[in-house]
């Protein structure tokens, strides 16, 4: 019964339990998410992959509370989540999630000073962050002056200085050109070993999702059901069986190396 | 083209790698620019120069014309100017207009900014606000010069009336196209950080929206220029003295051309000191600095 494989898991950080998210368009209710379960552990880099328009951008934001799930329940440490907040920091695609009227510094220490912390300790606080995404002396520089790269640092630095239980991240390095993008993943898996925060991160790529995950949840494409959830194993070979498992997942025997193609090149 | 079987294969050619070396001399990669160059980079020099040129195009224009019932020359205009701040009524006339259009200005500003956050935060506030925009912005403020009279009589309060209606609807217009063109992302992240309502108005939208808002505020201050001198035109008398309006209408009655270019003058002077200075200070230190305007 008790054997090494089938042990008693701890309580979950997320548990997210037969989620449905539908939304509605001018004409259409569309299902963008159907029953999906799954637990997020402390410490997790837990990435959800999927086709585009499988749902996982959408499961994400209700993970973060902008959208209400019409089914199902979303626990964080077994409290239902409502709305959205600081617990559950997200860093998005697009540039322009930091505000353009405040300088590298002031976006973090205003994120801070916002949730409740005081002045003193949010100028530390973002002084530390800044350091850790390298941008410490770009401190006072306003967001415009930045490269696309820098930007998503900043924001990554800001959502770790509200240490927030989890780190969502929505295809944070999807606008990046291929050689920042790799950089970056370097970078957050650096970043997750000297923090250790729990991660929840959406991608649309089979590679990054072996670079960046420890598990990897499967969707599968309109409306999004979860297909599978993989554990991410150490080594390069292991990993290019890994991809070569979820392109069969994903596509089926049939999967030609054009339609990986599109998966893989993407935005 | 001829067979498609064919397909053309690239060229075989040596690869090569090479020693790029010093930069050659006499290559300049960071020169200072010249005198002249930076010059012609201030916007005043050169929008001084424009205005330089204009004056003196009048002066010659005029001096040719020759009759200053149809068209004083430009020093006589400064002369007139002169002698209306020295001697003459010009600097308390000026003093007059200026004051019922800061006060109107700042009253459209107020009732722009109450119906905007009515109209963001309810779905009826939002069509109410479109409702009224359509209905009263293409009504010239001055027509409704007349009913203004006729309810709040020959005074101040007429062309503070007149005043709001001229700034409150191009304001609000854009101030809420503004708010609605702030992006998803922004506000989501607002959200997170736990902004509702009043707070999240105040830190995320308006200065998100505030190049819409600026440029609000910048037609509107025209707008309500225009519909002072218009309505002084028309009646004068505001509160015991009369305003720019009024001294061109008397001076126009009197045949004194010269103090009429005076008057004329005097408010495209004061249009350009906002428009130039004030306007252009808080865009240095808001939008341009922020990257949200070149």
């Amino acid at each position: 019964m008790s054997s090494a494989s089938v042990a008693v898991l701890p309580q979950p950080l997320l548990a997210v339990r037969g989620v449905t998210v539908q939304y509605k368009t001018a004409e259409h209710l569309v299902t963008a998410v159907y029953r999906a379960s799954f637990d997020v552990h402390p410490g997790d880099r837990f990435v959800m992959l999927g086709p585009s328009g499988c749902g996982k951008s959408t499961l994400l934001k209700s993970i973060a509370g902008f959208i209400r799930p019409v089914e199902g329940d979303i626990l964080l440490e077994s409290r239902p989540v409502r709305s959205a907040g600081p617990d559950r920091i997200m860093v998005f695609q697009e540039f322009d999630q930091l505000l353009p009227w405040k300088t590298v510094r002031d976006n973090v220490v205003f994120a801070l000073v916002e949730t409740g912390v005081s002045r003193r300790d949010a100028h530390e606080r973002a002084q530390l962050n800044l350091e850790r995404v390298g941008l410490a002396t770009f401190a006072d520089l306003y967001p415009h002056m930045l490269s696309g790269g820098m930007k998503q640092r900043v924001a990554l630095a800001r959502a770790m200085a509200l240490e927030p239980k989890i780190l969502l991240m929505d295809e944070p390095f999807a606008a990046l050109d291929a050689l920042t993008r790799r950089r970056m993943q370097e970078e957050l898996l650096a970043l997750w070993d000297d923090v250790g925060f729990t991660l929840v991160f959406v991608t649309h790529s089979i590679e990054e999702a072996t670079i960046v995950g420890s598990r990897i949840l499967v969707l599968s494409p309109h409306p999004g059901r979860v297909r599978a959830e993989l554990n991410v194993p150490a080594g390069i070979e292991a990993r290019a069986a890994l991809d070569r498992r979820i392109h069969h997942l994903l596509f089926g025997d049939d999967a030609t190396g054009r339609a990986v193609r599109t998966v893989h090149g993407g935005r | 083209m001829a067979a498609a079987s064919v397909r053309s294969q690239p060229a075989d050619r040596p690869e090569f790698v090479r020693e790029i070396g010093d930069i050659p001399a006499g290559l300049r990669i960071d020169a200072p620019l010249t005198l002249w160059e930076r010059v012609y980079r201030i916007d005043a020099v050169r929008q001084a120069t424009l205005l330089v040129l204009l004056a003196a195009l009048w002066q010659v224009y005029a001096t040719s014309l020759n009759n200053n019932l149809v068209l004083p020359s430009f020093s006589e205009t400064l002369d007139a100017v002169w002698n209306g701040l020295v001697t003459g009524p010009l600097l308390s006339r000026a003093w007059t207009s200026v004051r019922v259009l800061v006060l109107g200005y700042a009253a459209g500003i107020v009732v722009a900014g109450i119906l905007t956050l009515l109209a963001i935060s309810t779905r009826l506030g939002s069509d109410l606000l479109n409702l009224l925009t359509a209905m009263f912005n293409p009504l010239p403020a001055i027509a409704l010069l007349p009913l203004a009279l006729l309810w709040f009589g020959l005074g101040q309060g007429s062309i503070l009336f007149v005043l709001i209606h001229a700034v409150l609807w191009p304001l609000a217009l854009n101030t809420h196209a503004g708010f609605r063109g702030v992006g998803e992302t922004l506000r989501l992240t607002g959200q997170s950080f736990g902004l509702r309502g009043a707070r999240f108005a105040v830190k995320i939208l308006f200065p998100a929206a505030f190049p819409a808002i600026l440029s609000g505020l910048k037609i509107s201050w025209a707008f309500a220029w225009r519909t002072l001198i218009a309505a002084e035109l028309v009646f004068g008398v505001s509160s015991g003295g009369g305003g720019l309006g009024w001294y061109i209408f008397e001076n126009r009655n009197q045949l004194e051309i010269p103090n009429v270019f005076a008057g004329l003058l005097t408010v495209i002077a004061l249009g350009l000191l906002v428009e130039g200075v004030i306007f252009r200070a808080i865009e240095r230190v808001t939008v341009r600095r922020w990257g949200m305007q070149r």
